[in-house]
C-alpha cells in the first residue's frame, strides 16, 4: 500500500529535520533523540488504542509482547518480528532482520552511525503501545548490521 | 489466504492512522519549538517540498501514467490519482482563471485532520496541512512544472471546505523552445 511510502518519507524528513533544527540551536544529540522518541510515545499510544479495540483480554506480559511482535509489527511495518527472546524476567529482545525504515539506507556497516536517529521514533513508538497497555517500559534499540536491528 | 477481507482494511486503515498520528505528533513538536505559527507553516512547507521531491518517483513507478498534455490534466491527475493513492481520497478539481493555469481542489474530507477538532486559539493562523501545499509544490517541480501551492480556505480555521490552490507558473524557457 502506498501509505507506507508516505510514512517512510515523513518519518526521514523528521529525522533530518530535528537534527537541523539543532544544528541551529544549541542543542545536543541527547535532545534530539529525546525528542524523536517522545513523538513517538505519543503516536504508539494513540495507535495501540485504535488498533486493540475489539481484540480480546491479555494474559500475561508474554502475551502482549507476542501481541505487539506479530500483529502490531504487522500493521506498521508489514511484516512480523523474526526473533523475540526474553529471560522470563523482564527483559525482552526483538530482533527484526530486515528492518523497513532502514533497508534503504544501507546494507552492512556504511551509516552505522546514523542508524540510531531511524530508530528513536520506533523505540517511542513501543514504550507508547506499552504503556497504554498497562507496561512501565525502556526501549533501548542496537543496530550491529544494516538493516538488521534489535 | 486465512486472514478475513475485513481485517485488511482495518490493516490499512491503521497504516494511514500511523502517518496521521505522526504528523499530528511532529506538528506539536514543531509549535512547541517555534513561537510563531509563521516558522512553523514555513517548517511544513520546506519539509513538504523535500518529501515532494522523493514522493513523485514513487508515484510515478507506481501509477505508470503517461505524460500530461496540459495543466488542467495535470490538475486532474492530481486530484484523481495521487490523493486516492496515497491519502485515499479524491478532492475535486476547479479551475479558477481563464488562462488555465489555476486551479482548485476542494477537499471535503481531509484524512490528516481525523483527529484534529480545533486549532488551538494562540495557533490561530497555523496552517495545519501546509505539508501538503509542499509536498505538491515539491513534486511538480521535480517534473518541471514551477508551482505556487496554498491554502485558500481551511476547514480547521472555519470555512466549509479546504480548498488548495495550485497556480502554474510558466517559465519563460518555455516560450523560447516552442519558437525553435
Amino acid at each position: 500500500m502506498a501509505d507506507e511510502a508516505l510514512f517512510l518519507l515523513l518519518h526521514s524528513e523528521m529525522v533530518a529535520g530535528v537534527y537541523r533544527a539543532a544544528e541551529q540551536g544549541e542543542g545536543e544529540n541527547g535532545r534530539c533523540t529525546t525528542k524523536l522518541e517522545s513523538m513517538g510515545f505519543r503516536v504508539g499510544q494513540g495507535l495501540i488504542e485504535r488498533f486493540t479495540k475489539d481484540t480480546a483480554r491479555f494474559k500475561d506480559e508474554l502475551d502482549i509482547m507476542k501481541f505487539i511482535c506479530k500483529d502490531f509489527w504487522t500493521t506498521v511495518f508489514k511484516k512480523q518480528i523474526d526473533n523475540l527472546r526474553t529471560n522470563h524476567q523482564g527483559i525482552y529482545v526483538l530482533q527484526d532482520n530486515k528492518f523497513r525504515l532502514l533497508t534503504q539506507m544501507s546494507a552492512g556497516k556504511q551509516y552505522l552511525e546514523h542508524a540510531p536517529k531511524y530508530l528513536a521514533f520506533t523505540c517511542g513508538l513501543i514504550r507508547g503501545g506499552l504503556s497504554n497497555l498497562g507496561i512501565k517500559s525502556i526501549v533501548t534499540a542496537e543496530v550491529s548490521s544494516m538493516p538488521a536491528c534489535k | 489466504m486465512s486472514r478475513s477481507p475485513g481485517r485488511k482494511q482495518e490493516n490499512h486503515k491503521i497504516s494511514r492512522e500511523l502517518f496521521v498520528l505522526t504528523y499530528g505528533a511532529l506538528v506539536a513538536q514543531l509549535c512547541k519549538d517555534y513561537e510563531k505559527d509563521e516558522d512553523v507553516n514555513d517548517c511544513l512547507d520546506r519539509m513538504g517540498y523535500s518529501i515532494g521531491v522523493r514522493l513523485i518517483d514513487d508515484f510515478l513507478a507506481r501509477s505508470a501514467v503517461k505524460k500530461c498534455r496540459s495543466y488542467s490534466e495535470t490538475a486532474d491527475m492530481i486530484a484523481q490519482v495521487a490523493f486516492k493513492m496515497y491519502l485515499g481520497v479524491t478532492p475535486s478539481v476547479s479551475c479558477n482563471s481563464a488562462t488555465g493555469n489555476e486551479f482548485s481542489l476542494i477537499l471535503d474530507k481531509n484524512p490528516l485532520v481525523d483527529f484534529v477538532e480545533e486549532l488551538p486559539a494562540e495557533r490561530a493562523s497555523l496552517c495545519y496541512c501546509n505539508l501538503l501545499c509542499g509536498v505538491i509544490r515539491g513534486a511538480l517541480e521535480m517534473v518541471h512544472l514551477a508551482a505556487e501551492v496554498s491554502f485558500l480556505q481551511d476547514r480547521l480555521k472555519g470555512d466549509a471546505v479546504t480548498e488548495i490552490g495550485i497556480t502554474f507558473l510558466r517559465k519563460p524557457e518555455d516560450k523560447k523552445h516552442r519558437r525553435n
